[in-house]
C-alpha cells in the first residue's frame, strides 16, 4: 500500500508544507526566497496566496506545483512526500495530481487546441480515443468545443485562457494551481474566469490561486499573504479585509 | 508517450521549418549519395577488371616442366592426364613459343610463332575473322598450317590476305588456314602480332625434343585450386622433385586485383564517410538550436507531466527522422548518379545492396548519436527555467 491509498481526505490536509526553506545562492549573498513556511490546505479549499514581487510567492507556487523542491523542509501532497523526489517522479506528480493555469496561457503554438488539451493525458499514457473524448468534454465544459481545430494564434486571449483551463481540468487533478490567471485578461474575461474558478470550487475542487492583485485574491475563501519569504497573514477573506 | 506520437511530432517539426530541415538534410543527402556512388563505381571498376582478366583466362593454369632424362612427361601423358580429369579440366594445350623471320615474297618481318594444340582456341577464347583454327589432323599429320594475327596480315599483306595464301616461316612454306579477329588494335608486340602453328610442327622448327610449357583451362574459375592440387600431385608423382616443374594460376593474380580494389573502396568510402560525419555534426548543431528555440515548449510539456525520456525521445526521433529522410533521398540520388556516371565512364556500375544498407544504417546511427546530446540537454532542462524563457 502506498501513501496515496492511506491518504484520508477528511482528516489529512491535501497540501502540507512543513518548515519550507528555499535558499538561492546569488554570488556571495544568500537569498531566502522561502524562509520557514508552514501551511496546510484541506481538500475543497479555495486559497489565494498574495504577495508583491519578491515576496516568495512564485517560489512557493513552484514548490506546491511540484516544479521545484525545497532546500529544506517537507512537502506532503496527497499523502506523498514530494520534497525529496527526483525529476521524473515530480513529473508524474504534476501529471496526475496538479492542473496548472498560467498567466501566459502556455499553449503550444504549433498544436491545435484539442492537441493542447490532450497533452496531460498523452503523458499519462491514455489511449488516443479516450484522450480525444476527455479533451472534447473539457473543451465543452469551457464552451469552446467548436474551436478545437484552431491553433492558439487564431484564438482571443480569453479563448486561449479557457483552453488552458480545459487543459488543467482534463486530467481531473486533485489540485488546480492558478498562477496570475487573470494577468493577461481584460476585466470582463477576468470576471468570467474567476466566476468559473468559484464554480469549480463549489463543485468540490481544491484551488490555489497565486496573485499580486488584492481584488483578485478576495475572490478566494482563504487568503495567505507572503512577505520576504514568510507568511504574514493566513485567514478568511473577511479577516483579511479587517486587517487591512 | 508512444513512439508513433514521437514520430508524428518529429515530422510536424520538420515540416514546420521546411527550409531549415532541407538544408540540414542536404549534408546527409550528399554524404550518403557520395558513399553509394563511389562504392558503386569502385564495384563497377572491379567487375570490369575481373572481366578483363577473365578474358585473359582466370581459369587458366600454366605448367612448366624442366624434367630430366629419366624423369619426364611427354605430350601424350599430359593429354591423358587432362582427359582423366575432364570433370574439372576444359582442355589443355602445349605452348611452344619462339621468334622467327616470316616472309611473304620479299616482304619480311619478325614475329612470335607459337605452337599450340587444337584446344588453344577455346582456352583463350580467340575469335577468327575467317578460316579455321589449327586442328587435330594438322597436328597429327605435322601439316604446315598457320593462323595469323591482324598485325602480321597488315605487315606482310597490307591487310589484303585471304585463306589459302602462303607465307614462309624460317624458310618453310606454311598455308594460312585462318585469320584471327583484331584484338589489340593491330599493334606490334600484342596478341595481334602472332602466328599460331601446330605444336608438332613447332617442335621441329625449334629443334626441341620435348615440350616444356602447357596451359590448362578449368571449367570454372572456382575449380582452379583443386586443379592446381591435382596437377601438382600428378607431376610430383613423376618428378619426385618440386624444382623440376611449376604450376601457377591466373586466380592468384585476380586475388591481388581484388585486394587492391577492396583497398580502393575502403579509402574512397572512408573519404565519403567523413562527409557523413560532417552531416551528423550539422544535424547536432541544428538540434541544439532547436532545443534552445523550443525551451518554452519543453517547459510546458514538463509542467504537464512529460518525463525525461518523453522529451528525450521526441528530440532523438526528430534527429533520426531528419537523418534517415536525408539518407533515403541520398540513396535515391546516389543510385541514379551511379548509373549515370557508370554509363559515362563506360563501366557497368550499380549501387551495391551493401553500400545502401551501410549508408542507411550509418545515417540512422548518426541521427541517434548526434541527436542524443541535444536531446539530453532538452530532457535535463529545469521546468521552471524553461517555463520562464520566451
Amino acid at each position: 500500500m502506498n501513501n496515496e491509498q492511506l491518504y484520508d481526505k477528511t482528516r489529512v490536509p491535501l497540501i502540507q508544507l512543513i518548515d519550507i526553506y528555499k535558499i538561492y545562492q546569488m554570488g556571495s549573498t544568500e537569498v531566502r526566497a522561502n524562509d520557514g513556511i508552514d501551511l496546510k490546505i484541506m481538500e475543497g479549499e479555495f486559497v489565494a496566496i498574495v504577495g508583491k514581487s519578491g515576496s516568495g510567492k512564485s517560489t512557493i507556487m513552484n514548490i506546491i506545483g511540484a516544479l521545484d523542491v525545497p532546500t529544506t523542509g517537507q512537502y506532503i501532497l496527497k499523502g506523498q512526500d514530494v520534497s525529496k523526489m527526483k525529476s521524473d517522479s515530480l513529473a508524474e506528480v504534476r501529471n496526475k495530481t496538479i492542473g496548472f493555469i498560467f498567466q501566459q496561457y502556455n499553449l503550444l503554438t504549433k498544436q491545435n487546441l484539442l492537441e493542447n488539451v490532450e497533452l496531460p493525458l498523452l503523458y499519462a499514457g491514455i489511449h488516443k480515443r479516450e484522450r480525444k473524448k476527455l479533451a472534447m468534454e473539457a473543451l465543452a465544459r469551457l464552451g469552446i468545443e467548436d474551436k478545437w481545430k484552431n491553433f492558439p494564434n487564431q484564438l482571443s486571449g480569453g479563448q486561449q485562457q479557457r483552453g488552458a483551463v480545459a487543459r488543467a481540468l482534463v486530467g481531473k487533478p486533485s489540485l488546480i494551481l492558478a498562477d496570475e490567471p487573470t494577468g493577461a485578461l481584460d476585466s470582463r474575461t477576468s470576471r468570467e474566469l474567476l466566476d468559473f474558478l468559484k464554480q469549480l470550487n463549489d463543485e468540490g475542487n481544491t484551488i490555489v490561486l497565486i496573485t499580486h492583485d488584492r481584488s483578485v485574491a478576495e475572490e478566494a475563501k482563504r487568503i495567505v499573504t507572503l512577505k520576504d519569504g514568510k507568511i504574514t497573514f493566513d485567514g478568511s477573506v473577511n479577516d483579511y479585509r479587517k486587517q487591512v | 508517450m508512444k513512439f508513433s506520437q514521437a514520430c508524428k511530432l518529429a515530422f510536424m517539426s520538420i515540416l514546420g521549418s521546411k527550409m531549415r530541415s532541407f538544408l540540414t538534410m542536404l549534408g546527409m543527402i550528399i554524404g550518403v549519395a557520395s558513399v553509394i556512388t563511389l562504392l558503386g563505381l569502385v564495384t563497377g571498376v572491379t567487375n570490369y577488371l575481373v572481366d578483363t582478366f577473365a578474358d585473359m583466362g582466370t581459369n587458366t593454369i600454366s605448367v612448366s616442366i624442366t624434367g630430366t632424362d629419366t624423369r619426364k612427361v611427354d605430350v601424350d601423358d599430359i593429354y591423358d592426364f587432362a582427359k582423366q580429369n575432364d570433370d574439372i579440366f576444359l582442355g589443355v594445350t602445349p605452348m611452344v613459343a619462339s621468334s622467327f623471320t616470316v616472309k611473304n615474297g620479299n616482304t619480311s618481318m619478325t614475329t612470335s610463332v607459337i605452337g599450340v594444340g587444337e584446344d588453344y582456341l577455346d582456352i583463350n577464347t580467340l575469335e577468327l575473322s575467317s578460316g579455321r583454327f589449327i586442328q587435330y589432323a594438322d597436328i597429327a599429320n605435322r601439316y604446315e598450317a598457320c593462323v595469323i594475327g591482324t598485325y602480321v596480315a597488315e605487315e606482310l599483306f597490307e591487310g589484303k590476305v585471304s585463306v589459302g595464301d602462303t607465307i614462309k616461316i624460317s624458310g618453310k612454306v606454311f598455308k594460312i588456314v585462318g585469320i584471327q579477329e583484331e584484338k589489340s588494335d593491330s599493334e606490334a608486340n600484342t596478341t595481334d602480332d602472332r602466328i599460331y602453328i601446330p605444336y608438332s610442327v613447332a617442335t621441329r622448327l625449334t629443334n626441341s625434343s620435348n615440350i616444356s610449357s602447357y596451359t590448362f583451362a578449368t571449367r570454372n574459375t572456382e575449380d582452379t585450386e583443386v586443379a592446381e592440387e591435382r596437377l601438382d600431385n600428378y607431376l610430383y608423382g613423376i618428378m619426385k622433385n618440386e624444382e623440376l616443374y611449376s604450376v601457377t594460376s591466373m586466380t592468384e593474380l585476380l586475388d591481388v586485383i581484388n585486394q587492391m580494389t577492396g583497398m580502393l573502396s575502403a579509402v574512397l568510402g572512408g573519404i565519403a564517410g567523413i562527409s557523413l560525419l560532417v552531416a551528423g555534426i550539422g544535424i547536432m548543431n541544428i538540434m541544439l538550436v532547436s532545443v534552445v528555440e523550443r525551451t518554452k515548449e519543453i517547459g510546458i510539456r514538463k509542467s504537464l507531466g512529460a518525463k525525461k525520456r518523453d522529451i528525450m525521445s521526441q528530440f532523438v526521433v526528430e534527429a533520426i527522422a531528419i537523418s534517415t529522410t536525408g539518407g533515403i533521398i541520398g540513396i535515391i540520388i546516389g543510385s541514379i548518379a551511379t548509373n549515370v556516371l557508370g554509363k559515362a565512364f563506360g563501366i557497368e556500375a550499380v549501387p551495391t545492396m551493401g553500400a545502401i544498407l551501410l549508408a542507411f544504417s550509418v545515417s540512422a546511427g548518426i541521427g541517434i548519436c548526434f541527436g542524443y546530446m541535444p536531446a539530453n540537454k532538452a530532457a535535463k532542462l529545469n521546468p521552471i527555467d524553461a517555463l520562464r524563457s520566451e
